[in-house]
């Protein structure tokens, strides 16, 4: 069963805009342009017509088509000439309309830009900034619905970040766009009409570290970008039943954030992890075997992983539903990470029946 | 290291006579130098003292030292993995290359890339790559940040043959052409995209034809003629310069060894490959000057001389270097705080 | 009559070396007995006879490569006279242990596994805890093995086993009458003791305060200890108190941010941690107050040595005991010493509960609890104490071990310092000290002498008390201990 609510990890506050996941990112590539000559923005349909998911619209006008370019259907192009364009003293942001057609450009992607420093022996910086969309749910089907940021995050040489708030879409481009090294952006294409207050004084932000949105006792939800609603509501959730989730937002992908994640295991000694990757080779593997590594002492239940199912997205709704990470599997697993509530009856925390919903 | 410097004319009727031999003189020492290094290679490849994958010019001269002399040092090359003589003609010092084949800390990318990824920053040589087509891209982009920042220089990218079949250079011509990028792309056709005939993986062989149908200034030249291959991209160059969009050169050129050390070359004719090296650049440029007599045995003598001791000078100080060591692995994964721009 | 052949020990054996003989002509076999070893190309192998009788001529001399079915022996029929050996045999009869008519102590290779579970039952119920439900780490078999009768070896390699965990019957003797040597024991496999299905972080909790988790019930998945199955056996209570969260609380340590714990000096600093914060609410909330005597301990002694004299070692009452068991029966003279100050009074306990402060050799300290100390004689004080501190050091304490003191003693004689003035752990109120009995000069009835004798500290909660009150509290230790045949 989906989460009705969608719940946002800001609080509404006064003196806060009201806006967009899209609209903030939006800012934020208006805010690059206007302050950094070198920065361009290439893209398919980025200019004309304000880009697939609306963020580019009015960027054209601004800036002008040499600074806001419609790129061919090339991706390993366009995406190799970011690279050239950054080895040569620009800072392009490339974007690649999803993360599905950046396959198209893996070559230049692994092969060059996060290999050019090492192979020139530290001569080459590459600071590329490629923006993408991933993730599932709107029933695109199989060749539209990938989540590969966790294919990224296995890459030496490349920094890999998930803006998943609205504070996190406004901010985490300038500190992408100050590094001197490739940084992949992946926006979760759920997360575009995500609307909320943004505080004014939000930002900066930094791109290094996780960030705890909910904090909790009983257990530590793990997870990034376009699930991170999802863990929220699952938190939400286990709540009434007297079950307290803290929930991390990793934010980065690679270099993933051991501190944090570790911090809060070792508090909690529970984890489930929510990806919406594959299960099977997926970042939440590599983050469950981190947490064995690092906290095996503190762990008080097996890690779990709520993936997606092994099969290529399906077109079906119900179907699709049933293939990716819901708040009933996260509620779910957190059951089976806390188990039945141990029979003392003494000295421990008040706590209700777990509730009849299979979620 | 360039030949001396001429005038950025096509046609220099203003040259004199010594300057013109000077220069001649200079192609022939380039060629030699790149030819000389690569027979070293072949020594050194054997002895196991250069490992992984060699892939060398012989043969292929004229197409490197022709081409580098219509770049200036503000021009930035990239080539692919058998750049051993774009290096050298770029300028890029005998021992630095030695001593990267070697895998040592001196060598020009601290021996992290080896013979397929020689880099120079300094000298906007930007490698060196194994993937065939993988540099196109690369290219464009680089003339798109001079186009975008107004700055007149060009960029040369080298390709082969096999690069033609694949996507990253159609994509990449097309965006060169659409958005005028100063680029000039030099394809050497040797007639082989690793082990298949150029008629067996192209259904159109004629290369500059291709290329014109993407809206760019292109023809064939005779790749084994340095003096045709110069003129040919001073031609290019200026039209590049000038604003005209991208230029492709077609070089019809020929590789004398196989495709790299592990390769049997079971696919050509023994007879194919010693028709071709009748019309060896090298020993070709070397009889027309001295039958000009610009070339003496005596200054021939001299001149191998000069170049078997900068070899073994190369080779001997690439011997004596430090490897990088184990504890610095982790380094050029990302770009130390020191060096950030 | 038949023949004992070089057996197929294998699909492609086609010859074996006949290696050792161990029988002698004249030796009564039984059928399914070892009497010889074969060595192949893989391994050496025990043989057995497949026919009862005694053994006659010797056919085949070690060393020997001979065909698979080669006659090595004869065996003459049950009890068939021998014919004298030719060769001499070793005096003490290797075949004794076969005469007794019980099968060898020594597996054959193919019954090996069948032989085990017959053994194994031995070696849990003696010596062993009684322990509740719940996986058991089976005990070391102190003295199962001592009772099989027909084992030889010696008393040495009989301990060395016990300490092992080892059950004797269950060893291949090389030795000469297959007699168990010390090496035999040494080289055994260890016994495969059933493993404690446990999360690691109950595993750890359970390790830094002591607590045997194989006593703990599980109630995770498969029935695993999870950390509150740790924690609820250490607040479950033998005696019905419920002491303010102290030194042992399991929650305290878990409110302990620990980052990275992999390591046991890591485990250490979490108790260092929790003994850190205990004593420095001690020293915050407690004003202390400090009483010091001491104390003619030759009394003590020479009833010791009287009642010692008879005893085995194992047996023999140490001052220790003497110490504790007249604190336990002062603090009965002395409620007010013996209680939990709480919400701003004192609350004097029913019982008399000794804390005995135990310092871990890896550092680290905990304070197993011996119940109604004052009411148990001096010989099972004795047996509690040495129970307790063994099990503390080894992390065997039960949770209703670590709870309920109501006075703490702790005793640094053994460290060799003269007096210890402690902390308090609250919610106590008193904290009695021993240091080490050592000889001084003493003047008694205007005479000197030496005598041997032993600082007595006393730290108190002046809230609770006084020092009039702590005074009566150490002149009471004095006066019990002048009368130890009374303790």
């Amino acid at each position: 069963m989906t989460a009705t609510r969608t719940r946002t990890a800001e609080q509404d506050l006064p003196d806060d805009r009201r806006t967009t996941y899209r609209e903030a990112m939006r800012e934020a590539l208006r805010d690059a342009l206007r302050t950094d000559e070198r920065v361009f923005l290439m893209g398919e349909d980025v200019g004309r017509y304000g880009g697939c998911f609306g963020v580019s619209l009015g960027l054209l006008e601004e800036f002008g088509p040499e600074r806001i370019r419609d790129a061919p259907l090339s991706e390993s192009a366009f995406v190799g000439a970011g690279i050239g364009a950054a080895l040569a003293g620009m800072r392009p942001i490339v974007e690649i309309m999803t993360v599905n057609f950046s396959l198209l450009a893996l070559d230049q992607i692994l092969n060059n830009a996060a290999t050019l420093l090492h192979m020139s022996g530290g001569q080459l910086s590459v600071p590329i900034v490629i923006r993408m969309t991933t993730g599932a749910g709107r029933q695109l089907a199989a060749q539209h619905s990938h989540s590969l940021e966790g294919w990224y995050a296995h890459i030496p040489g490349l920094r890999v970040v998930a803006p998943a708030t609205l504070t996190d879409a406004r901010y985490m481009l300038a500190p992408a766009l100050a590094d001197p090294d490739p940084v992949l952006i992946f926006e979760h294409g759920g997360l575009y009409n995500l609307s909320a207050g943004l505080p004014v004084d939000a930002g900066p932000v930094d791109i290094d570290h996780a960030a705890v949105r909910r904090p909790g006792t009983d257990v530590s939800l793990i997870t990034y970008g376009g699930s991170l609603p999802k863990a929220l509501a699952a938190a939400d959730d286990l709540a009434t039943s007297g079950i307290s989730a803290e929930v991390v937002d990793l934010r980065t992908l690679r270099p993933l954030d051991d501190a944090t994640m570790g911090e809060s295991v070792a508090r909690t000694h529970r984890a489930v992890v929510i990806d919406e990757g594959w299960r099977t080779g997926s970042l939440a593997a590599e983050i469950s075997a981190r947490l064995t590594e690092q906290h095996f002492y503190d762990l008080d239940a097996p890690v779990e992983r709520v993936c997606s199912a092994e099969v290529p997205v399906p077109y079906a709704r119900r179907l699709e539903e049933a293939a990716l990470p819901q708040v009933g599997a996260v509620v779910a697993a957190v059951r089976r990470t806390v188990g039945e509530p141990v029979p003392t009856g003494v000295d421990v925390p008040e706590r209700h029946p777990p509730s009849g919903r299979s979620g | 290291m360039n030949a001396t410097r001429t005038p950025r004319t096509a046609r220099n009727t203003s040259l004199s006579n010594r300057q013109a031999t000077a220069h001649r003189l200079a192609l022939l020492e380039s060629m030699l130098r790149v030819r000389r290094f690569e027979e070293r290679c072949v020594e050194l490849y054997s002895a196991a003292r250069i490992r992984g994958f060699m892939h060398l010019y012989i043969g292929e001269e004229a197409v490197a030292v022709g081409v580098n002399e219509a770049l200036t040092e503000d021009d930035a090359v990239v080539s692919t993995y058998r750049e051993h003589g774009h290096a050298l003609a770029r300028g890029v010092p005998a021992e630095a290359i030695m001593a990267e084949m070697f895998g040592r800390a001196t060598g020009c990318s601290h021996g992290r890339g080896g013979s397929m990824h020689l880099f120079d920053a300094r000298r906007r040589f930007y490698g060196g790559n194994a993937i065939v087509g993988g540099g196109l891209p690369l290219a464009a982009g680089i003339a798109l940040a001079d186009r975008m920042t107004g700055r007149n220089r060009v960029t040369c990218c080298f390709f082969g043959d096999g690069a033609f079949a694949e996507g990253e250079f159609h994509e990449s011509a097309n965006l060169a052409a659409l958005w005028g990028l100063p680029l000039l792309l030099v394809c050497e056709n040797n007639l082989y995209a690793m082990g298949t005939a150029l008629a067996r993986h192209q259904a159109q062989t004629d290369l500059a034809l291709r290329a014109a149908g993407y809206g760019m200034v292109s023809w064939a030249v005779d790749g084994m003629d340095v003096v045709a291959v110069e003129e040919a991209a001073r031609k290019a160059a200026e039209g590049v310069r000038a604003g005209t969009g991208p230029h492709f050169l077609e070089m019809r050129t020929y590789r004398f060894r196989a495709h790299s050390m592990y390769d049997p070359d079971r696919y050509r004719d023994r007879s194919e490959i010693e028709h071709w090296k009748e019309r060896d650049p090298v020993e070709g440029l070397a009889r027309r000057l001295r039958e000009t007599k610009e070339l003496t045995d005596k200054t021939r003598t001299a001149l191998e001389n000069r170049l078997a001791a900068e070899i073994d000078r190369a080779v001997e100080t690439a011997e004596q270097a430090p490897e990088e060591p184990v504890e610095d692995l982790l380094k050029y994964v990302t770009t130390p705080e020191a060096s950030r721009p | 009559m038949t023949a004992f052949t070089m057996p197929s020990l294998g699909a492609d054996m086609e010859e074996g070396v006949l290696h050792e003989w161990l029988v002698t002509p004249g030796d009564q076999v039984h059928k399914g007995d070892v009497v010889a070893v074969v060595e192949t190309d893989k391994a050496s192998i025990e043989v057995e006879c497949f026919a009862s009788g005694t053994v006659g001529r010797l056919l085949v001399a070690p060393g020997a490569r001979v065909p698979v079915g080669t006659p090595l022996a004869v065996i003459e029929g049950e009890a068939a006279a021998g014919e004298p050996a030719g060769a001499q045999g070793e005096p003490v009869a290797v075949g004794a242990r076969a005469k007794t008519g019980r099968e060898p102590a020594v597996p054959r290779l193919r019954q090996k596994a069948a032989r085990r579970p017959r053994h194994a039952p031995k070696s849990t119920h003696a010596g062993s805890q009684k322990e509740p439900t719940g996986q058991r780490t089976p005990a070391p078999p102190e003295h199962s093995a001592g009772h099989d009768s027909g084992i030889v070896t010696g008393p040495l390699v009989r301990h060395l086993a016990a300490l092992r965990g080892l059950d004797l019957a269950t060893l291949h003797g090389t030795g000469p009458g297959g007699r168990i040597t010390r090496a035999d024991v040494e080289h055994a496999a260890p016994p495969i003791t059933s493993r404690v299905r446990a999360t690691p972080y109950a595993r750890r909790l359970a390790h830094d305060f002591g607590i045997d988790l194989s006593a703990v019930r599980g109630t995770g998945d498969g029935e695993a200890v999870r950390a509150a199955d740790v924690r609820t056996a250490m607040r479950a209570d033998a005696g019905g108190e419920r002491p303010e969260r102290g030194l042992l609380d399991g929650d305290q340590c878990a409110h302990a941010p620990i980052a990275f714990d992999s390591r046991p000096d890591e485990r250490r600093e979490a108790m260092r941690r929790a003994i850190a914060d205990l004593m420095s609410r001690s020293k915050r909330e407690i004003p202390h107050y400090y009483l010091s005597t001491t104390i003619d301990l030759t009394a003590v002694e020479d009833w010791l040595r009287r009642i010692n004299r008879d005893r085995p070692p194992a047996d023999r009452l140490v001052h220790a005991a003497l110490l504790l068991k007249a604190t336990a029966v002062a603090a009965r003279e002395v409620p007010s010493l013996n209680g939990y100050w709480r919400n701003n009074g004192f609350s004097s306990a029913s019982e008399v509960n000794l804390g005995i402060a135990v310092s871990l050799r890896q550092g680290g300290l905990l304070a197993p609890v011996i119940h109604r100390a004052d009411t148990l004689p001096s010989d099972a004080v004795m047996a509690r104490l040495k129970d307790l501190v063994q099990r503390a050091r080894r992390g065997r304490l039960r949770g209703s071990e670590t709870t309920g003191a109501t006075l703490t003693v702790t005793n640094l004689g053994d460290q060799g310092v003269e007096a210890v003035f402690g902390v308090i752990h609250p919610p106590q109120v008193a904290l009695v000290g021993f240091g080490a009995v050592v000889e001084r000069p003493w003047a008694a009835s205007g005479m000197l002498g030496v005598r041997p004798v032993v600082t007595t500290t006393l730290a108190a909660d002046h809230r609770a008390t006084d020092g009039a009150v702590g005074a009566r509290f150490l002149t009471a230790v004095d006066r019990l201990l002048q009368k130890p045949e009374e303790l």
